[in-house]
């Protein structure tokens, strides 16, 4: 069963937009969109490790602000042409706050 | 055996489950209570009684005659004070025992005010029962009322008051109405179709207190200092279960009473049905699934297998006038994908979500005559692979018509503005199409639409597909991006001449294939939105590159740079100190002097911004926007205040310049330099606007480029004093800002609409330019570090920090 840590009010992400959560393994980036899912990814872009919580939020999909790479934030894969993959990690609202699995930490600690 | 049955509450479920007792002959005896001194009528039919359609008498479900032919004994007005459910009893407010085998409750939800100081002023109600609804009959034309809340209730009462000849403004607190049936763009049809009823609306709007005179209401008060007049505040916020008594009962209850599938409570004589239940964390507002539990009551009454499963919910406005449908759910899910459909011409709007290849939710505005069609899909999990292509037309076009990419322009009304610079309307043109121009060549000759900038040949070109159908070949141009097949120039004349003021009536309008834009085209929206509506048009920080978001360039490694402003290339010892102390504080990697002569802070930590920019402040700096598609720098030489060559005060000038243009948002980066004498020692004629001094006074020239280009500027036009060069200035600025295509620098643009053009425009145009700049002015020439730094800090740390937490 999935162990959900309660890590923000959502609305401390703002639409079409995403902030970044510190991990002891890394920092993971917390998008929200236009409908209000929001969906966590590593914050680096397969391409050159661009901050992806800094990209322009579209659709279900992330622009990475340093060279235009579009990545799913589904599936974290690169979109179009481009080659690459982005881990994702599960994420869910409940009663307005962001939840992110506590596995995720505990996996990447372990690593 | 006859059963006892205590029924609490005479709503629409309660009512349902004594029809279906009744219809099944079920050997019942039925005692009915009911708060409001009243039976039970159809409460979701109270806005077509506010807006006059109906009336009480003809939404009222069981009347006297029905509830005496059925042998129901009606305590209507009358409370219950407390039930003994050890010995089954219920005690009535006037002390009456009675007892009963069955107890059902319907007691329904209360209608949520919000706490704000002044709700509990005379003239301030909810929108829940018929008193309600009458106090808002009795409100006569003229008078002035507020909603609170842009849900279906509130817009209901909204819309039902505006019928009525109330001046109506509705408050909603989020950035669009119905957010939780409706996206963006459906949600702006809406609040267009509301707005053309004469209703007030008022999004992303905090109220902050009700004010009063004399102990009644006199106007609401917004966040941002507004107030809002009003004789009648209505707040339609929401709905809670009315709980109280089932709590008082020592029944299990969470947000509502709960119930199994059966419809029964924690107690087994005791069973709940409608608002006020919670099934399996669920509560309720809508009636199909109210009637749905009625049915399983009953059934659970009468001894029969029945369960109660939630389903799929549709919700439609009951708004004259407005044909708006939502089903399912259109978010939280992965693997979904989005089917846009929008046809401008008749303010449509469709949306389907899919997943693995079935519907899971549908948003339609304008036409829902396919809703039920598509709310059967939705229901069902009908596999639509087969139909995909065409599934978003409905069920009428199986089989498949292309979506009109000159819908847009074929929707235009004839007075609609398509050349701005010659005032030509696309009447004229279908005029001059009719009378024999078959090309553009042609219509430009007789009309003189496009003959000038020529930034709206598209749409002039389009007006000729739709006027000449096949007999006209459209000349293929670049569109903005995927999401449209309008070009940049088509775009901005639509959101000029059809006044749209927002990124949802861009995409409506122009027919955007895609819910929400890309990467390439939010960017562009928002500098044209911005740049031709500067009061209506609230900037987008989200549709912004992450530099002009930060307000930071983002470097290779994730840090930023921080460009402090020095007017005109001057700086002092105290703000050197300043600069020096923040590059020690916060570790910067590299200091470097820009070609813009100013100091550049390389590798300074996301998180440490709102900090460094405190401190700049602190010294007397501001943002030197080095980041933005906006006024760079001013680059001046030493003038006459030390050089020996020097024929005017280029420094002067160039600071009263920098001062004057700062903030500004163009199509591209701005640089600006003045030299004092033709030597040109500041590089004036490789940059976008550059000043020559000469000793006759000032030539401005523009165009020039040192990038992938390089390019000299030419001239613009000489003028004797510095009041006029910074006039002129201001003009081309707003020239550019006005027309260029965003990502164009000025020579780009000059090289589209050619140097004569822009200097006429100058000519004739100069001082309503300068107007239109100082007003945009108005609301960007501040600092936004300051802004930043004051009230946005905490959206540069992360979100959460859980390196303790795996530590553990």
């Amino acid at each position: 069963m999935t162990d959900w840590i309660d890590i923000a009010p959502l609305e401390d992400v703002p639409r079409r937009g995403a902030r970044m959560v510190k991990t002891a393994m890394g920092c993971v980036a917390v998008f929200r969109t236009a409908e209000d899912e929001v969906f966590a990814l590593d914050n680096a872009c397969p391409h050159k490790a661009g901050p992806l919580a800094e990209g322009i939020v579209h659709g279900k999909s992330v622009t990475c602000p340093l060279h235009n790479w579009v990545i799913s934030l589904e599936t974290g894969a690169a979109q179009g042409a481009d080659e690459g993959q982005v881990a994702t990690y599960p994420a869910r609202v409940s009663d307005g706050r962001i939840l992110l699995d506590r596995a995720l930490l505990r996996a990447r600690a372990a690593a | 055996m006859t059963q006892n049955i205590i029924v609490i509450g005479a709503g629409m479920a309660s009512g349902r489950v004594l029809e279906h007792l009744f219809d099944a002959s079920a050997d019942v005896n039925v005692t009915l209570f009911n708060a409001e001194p009243r039976g039970n009528y159809n409460r979701i039919m109270l806005s077509p009684v506010l807006s006059g359609e109906k009336t009480y008498d003809e939404i009222v479900t069981h009347d006297a005659a029905w509830y005496e032919a059925n042998g129901v004994t009606c305590r209507f007005g009358e409370r219950i004070a407390e039930i003994d459910r050890v010995a089954k009893t219920v005690k009535a407010d006037n002390g009456d025992v009675l007892a009963y085998d069955k107890l059902i409750f319907g007691t329904g939800s209360n209608p949520f005010m919000i706490p704000l100081p002044g709700h509990d002023l005379e003239g301030v109600i909810a929108y829940r029962d018929l008193e309600d609804t009458q106090r808002m009959m009795d409100l006569g034309p003229d008078n002035k009322c507020v909603v609170i809340g842009g849900g279906l209730l509130g817009l209901e009462a909204a819309a039902g008051m505006a019928a009525r000849g109330v001046d109506v403004t509705v408050v909603h607190i989020m950035g669009h109405l119905m957010e939780r049936q409706l996206d963006e763009a459906a949600g702006y049809l809406l609040r267009k179709a509301l707005v053309d009823k004469g209703i007030t609306v008022k999004c992303s709007a905090n109220s902050k207190e009700i004010l009063g005179e004399d102990g009644h209401v006199r106007a609401l008060l917004l966040d941002d200092g507004t107030e809002l007049p009003c004789d009648l505040l209505v707040m339609a916020v929401g709905i809670r279960p009315n709980v109280g008594l089932a709590q008082a009962s020592g029944l299990a209850v969470g947000k509502g009473i709960h119930v199994d599938d059966q419809m029964v409570t924690s107690d087994p004589d005791v069973l709940a049905v409608g608002e006020c239940v919670e099934h399996d964390g669920a509560i309720f507002g809508l009636v199909a699934p109210l009637y749905d539990q009625a049915k399983v009551a009953a059934q659970t009454l009468m001894g029969a297998e029945a369960r109660f499963v939630q389903k799929e919910l549709s919700t439609k406005l009951k708004v004259t006038g407005c044909d708006l449908f939502s089903a399912g759910d259109f978010a939280d899910g992965e693997g979904r994908e989005d089917i846009v459909f929008r046809d401008p011409a008749r303010g449509v709007y469709r949306r389907l979500v899919i997943e693995n290849n079935v519907v899971k939710g549908a948003v339609m505005y304008g036409d829902t005559a396919d809703s039920n069609w598509f709310f059967g899909l939705i229901r069902d999990k009908t596999d639509i692979a087969e139909m995909r292509e065409t599934l978003i037309f409905g069920p009428a076009y199986q089989g498949g018509t292309p979506l009109d990419p000159l819908a847009a322009v074929a929707a235009l009304p004839r007075d609609a503005e398509i050349c701005g610079c010659n005032g030509i309307c696309k009447g004229e043109i279908e005029d001059a199409i009719a009378a024999g121009a078959a090309d553009l060549g042609a219509v430009r000759a007789t009309t003189k639409a496009s003959g000038s900038c020529g930034t709206c040949t598209g749409l002039v070109e389009q007006v000729l597909a739709v006027s000449l159908g096949d007999d006209f070949v459209m000349p293929t141009a670049a569109s903005v991006c995927g999401c449209t097949d309008m070009t940049h120039e088509d775009v901005r004349r639509m959101i000029k001449s059809q006044k749209l003021t927002s990124m949802p009536a861009v995409w409506q309008e122009c027919g955007w294939k895609t819910s929400c834009g890309c990467h390439v085209c939010r960017p562009a929206l928002n500098f044209y939105l911005l740049a031709d509506w500067p009061l209506e048009y609230k900037d987008d920080p989200q549709s912004r590159f992450i530099n002009e978001r930060k307000h930071a360039n983002i470097q290779k490694d994730g840090t930023f740079s921080v460009v402090p402003r020095m007017w005109g290339g001057i700086t002092t010892p105290d703000e050197l100190r300043a600069i020096a102390d923040a590059a020690d504080k916060y570790m910067v990697r590299t200091v470097k002097v820009t070609g813009g002569q100013r100091i550049d802070l390389l590798g300074v930590k996301g998180e440490d911004l709102p900090d460094i920019w405190a401190d700049l402040n602190a010294a007397g700096m501001v943002s030197g926007h080095a980041y933005s598609k906006g006024l760079r720098t001013v680059k001046t030489c030493v003038g006459t205040d030390h050089c020996r060559f020097g024929t005017q005060d280029s420094t002067g000038l160039g600071i009263k310049l920098e001062k004057e243009l700062w903030g500004s948002w163009t199509p591209h980066k701005l640089k600006l330099a003045v030299s004092g004498c033709p030597r040109n020692c500041a590089e004036a004629t490789c940059k976008d606007i550059g000043v020559i001094c000469v000793d006759s006074g000032y030539q401005v020239s523009i165009g020039g480029a040192a990038g992938m280009d390089v390019r000299e500027t030419e001239l613009l036009v000489q003028v004797a004093t510095e009041q006029e060069a910074i006039g002129v200035i201001k003009a081309v600025t707003q020239l550019y800002r006005e027309n260029a295509k965003y990502l164009d620098r000025i020579y780009k643009w000059m090289g589209k609409v050619g140097l004569d053009w822009i200097k006429d425009r100058i000519e004739t145009e100069r001082d309503a330019l300068v107007d239109r700049f100082e007003l945009s002015q108005t609301i960007y020439r501040k600092d936004p570090w300051a802004e930043h730094a004051q009230t946005k800090a905490d959206r540069y740390q992360p979100l959460a920090n859980l390196t303790l937490e795996a530590a553990e």
